[in-house]
């Protein structure tokens, strides 16, 4: 019996932990959504409130569209960079996963370089149209910097996919009469679909959740982050605040649930 | 036309082709080789032998440095890629399609090919029921034991009607007893078929009970073409004679038809030795063809060394007959002891005289 005992309050440190670090600031988190003028009904008007409908949709396709072009771009160059060896190899890799270094308001500031009023896109389609385009400091430019950090992240795991790819399965179908498209949609994309669903989950997830990119370009953009901020500290209405919190917490959960389920233990915890 | 293989295969030819890989390592010399129709050929050799690059190379999955030419009857596929040669490949790792199951890895070359469902069915059901893996038809990839992936990589590999089949180590994976059963399922397979096959594998035994000619390579090149009885008993240099099968090299003076060695005589029939080879050569016998018998009386004698058990026969080892102990395969019901002297008794024919030492 005293074993018992002693082998349970050896657990107690890690429920307490777990309690202060975990449980309670997510119930606090939860309590506080419903505790301004709506009362729960706050979680209700995340779904109901025109502008916060708005901006919860608006995040989700962004997050989407982000992941859906990481995947593609990641997923051609990875399967070009791990099957062809030139010279610059090292150092193209190097770049494209240069951007895991940065954080986002330093990827914001890159991308008002690029497209911002005094930006690289801007003086070239002044000298070529006698216009000056600028999309910096919108969904557009958010979209651009989003893509630049997903890409690392994916192209990485993608291009560790495919160096455990087996050449014989490819060879195998080939043999079998199938043209490299075939081969490609037969036999590389199936083999490489956890890859996608692992890395693919993870840039959805970073997309719903970056903060500093969309802070650094504009404070008028509508995504849940930057509403949550705006929220918070312009118009104080932390009730609001918190129960888009829970509403973004669970959103991103939910993906990674469901990219777990399929793709089975390999997908991590957003960055 | 309806079975398993509507024609049996092609004629194939491979003229002088090499392949130098783009670091510049050769690791196949320039090579000529002729596949009658419906012939198996098994290449033989340890790994790195270039056995593989030529399995390749009939593919299509290499193609050979300039000059070299490969043709399925009389037509040039050197520039064909391996998507439109019609072959059917085994790998050793089997690559069967993971997202399939067995029955659409055995269709697949047929789905491509755009072959209608109730015939593709039909095929299908043939080939399982020829390569007897019935039951099996729904079953994923990775619940499959490594005999029956075997075969479904065999049934995939024939359900396209090939033109030639090539099998790289299909039995290498397998453990050992497997590995005897599925080989003699698959020589009776491939007489059945009659589809012209080229096997590669690195095991003599396998070699010697599936060719109708044996190509023995070595280091990229060719060391000897011949059926299976021609490379054990004539082979063309001690490679080939050590490589296949267990054999006793002796080097020794010739003198007289006979050769010299440190525990007495042996007598030499060999065609080609009789009174015109003198001096120092080199002779190979198999330790089945010795014979023990009492060391009075004996033209060449030694001291057992060790004696192995080898169950359907024993093998001893003797040493002062030759510069290095010989060994001698012997019936169980030959009784002798280690440190016995005794005779041995080889007949003339048995003895081989092999070209001047290319190793």
């Amino acid at each position: 019996m005293a074993k018992k005992t002693f082998i349970v309050l050896c657990f107690v440190p890690l429920a307490v932990l777990v309690a202060a670090f975990f449980v309670l600031p997510m119930a606090r988190l939860v309590v506080t959504g419903a505790s301004g003028e709506l009362g729960a009904k706050a979680y209700a008007a995340i779904l109901l409130d025109p502008r916060y409908r708005a901006t919860l949709i608006n995040t989700i396709l962004l997050a989407a569209a982000t992941t859906a072009a990481t995947l593609v771009i990641a997923t051609v160059s990875g399967l070009f960079l791990q099957r062809h060896r030139f010279p610059g190899h090292a150092l193209l890799v190097a770049i494209l996963t240069f951007p895991l270094a940065f954080p986002g308001v330093v990827v914001g500031f890159m991308i008002i370089l690029f497209a911002g009023r005094q930006g690289l896109v801007g003086d070239v389609t002044l000298r070529l149209f006698g216009d000056r385009q600028v999309f910096a400091y919108s969904i557009q430019g958010l979209f651009l910097g989003y893509l630049y950090f997903s890409i690392p992240r994916v192209l990485l795991t993608v291009m560790a996919a495919v160096e455990k790819l087996d050449p014989s399965l490819e060879e195998a179908a080939r043999a079998l009469g199938a043209s490299p498209w075939r081969v490609f949609i037969d036999v590389i994309l199936p083999a490489m679909a956890p890859a996608f669903i692992a890395s693919g989950a993870i840039a959805f997830a970073t997309a719903m959740g970056a903060f500093g990119t969309a802070f650094t370009l504009a404070t008028d953009i509508d995504v849940l982050p930057m509403l949550i901020y705006t929220e918070f500290t312009l118009s104080a209405n932390i009730a609001v605040a918190a129960a888009l919190s829970v509403g973004l917490g669970l959103v991103t959960w939910a993906i990674l649930a469901l990219a777990r389920s399929y793709g089975g233990t390999t997908v991590a915890a957003a960055g | 036309m309806s079975g398993p293989v509507d024609s049996h295969g092609i004629a194939l030819r491979v003229e002088n082709c090499a392949k130098t890989f783009a670091d510049g390592t050769r690791v196949l010399e320039t090579i000529t080789l002729d596949v009658a129709r419906s012939e198996t050929v098994v290449l033989l050799g340890p790994s790195g032998c270039g056995k593989t690059t030529l399995l390749r190379i009939i593919a299509g999955l290499e193609t050979p440095d300039a000059g070299g030419r490969v043709s399925f009857d009389d037509t040039d596929v050197t520039r064909v890629p391996i998507e439109r040669r019609n072959v059917g490949i085994v790998f050793q790792s089997y690559a069967l399609f993971p997202n399939m199951n067995v029955a659409e890895n055995i269709g697949y070359g047929l789905k491509i090919r755009g072959v209608k469902d109730a015939e593709r069915k039909a095929r299908i059901a043939e080939l399982v029921a020829l390569t007897g893996i019935e039951g099996l038809e729904h079953r994923r990839i990775d619940q499959l034991s490594g005999g029956q992936r075997q075969r479904v990589a065999l049934a995939r590999a024939i359900a396209v009607r090939p033109s030639v089949l090539l099998l790289d180590e299909p039995l290498t994976a397998l453990d050992a007893a497997l590995r005897e059963r599925l080989r003699s399922e698959l020589n009776r397979l491939l007489r059945t078929l009659g589809i012209t096959t080229i096997y590669v594998t690195h095991d003599q035994s396998e070699a010697m009970a599936l060719g109708d000619r044996i190509v023995v390579m070595r280091k990229g090149a060719i060391a000897q073409i011949g059926t299976p009885r021609d490379i054990y008993f004539t082979p063309a240099s001690r490679f080939v004679a050590e490589f296949v099968g267990a054999a006793n090299i002796v080097e020794a003076r010739c003198k007289d038809g006979s050769l010299e060695l440190a525990g007495g005589r042996l007598l030499v029939g060999d065609g080609a030795a009789n009174g015109n080879v003198s001096g120092k050569v080199l002779a190979m016998i198999r330790p089945e063809t010795i014979k023990i018998v009492t060391a009075d009386g004996a033209a060449l004698s030694g001291q057992v060394d060790s004696i192995s058990f080898v169950g359907d026969r024993q093998r001893a080892s003797i040493s002062g007959a030759a510069a290095k102990p010989i060994m001698a395969d012997v019936p169980n019901s030959v009784t002798f002891k280690v440190g016995d002297r005794v005779g041995l008794a080889i007949d003339p024919s048995a003895v081989r005289l092999l070209p001047g030492d290319a190793s």
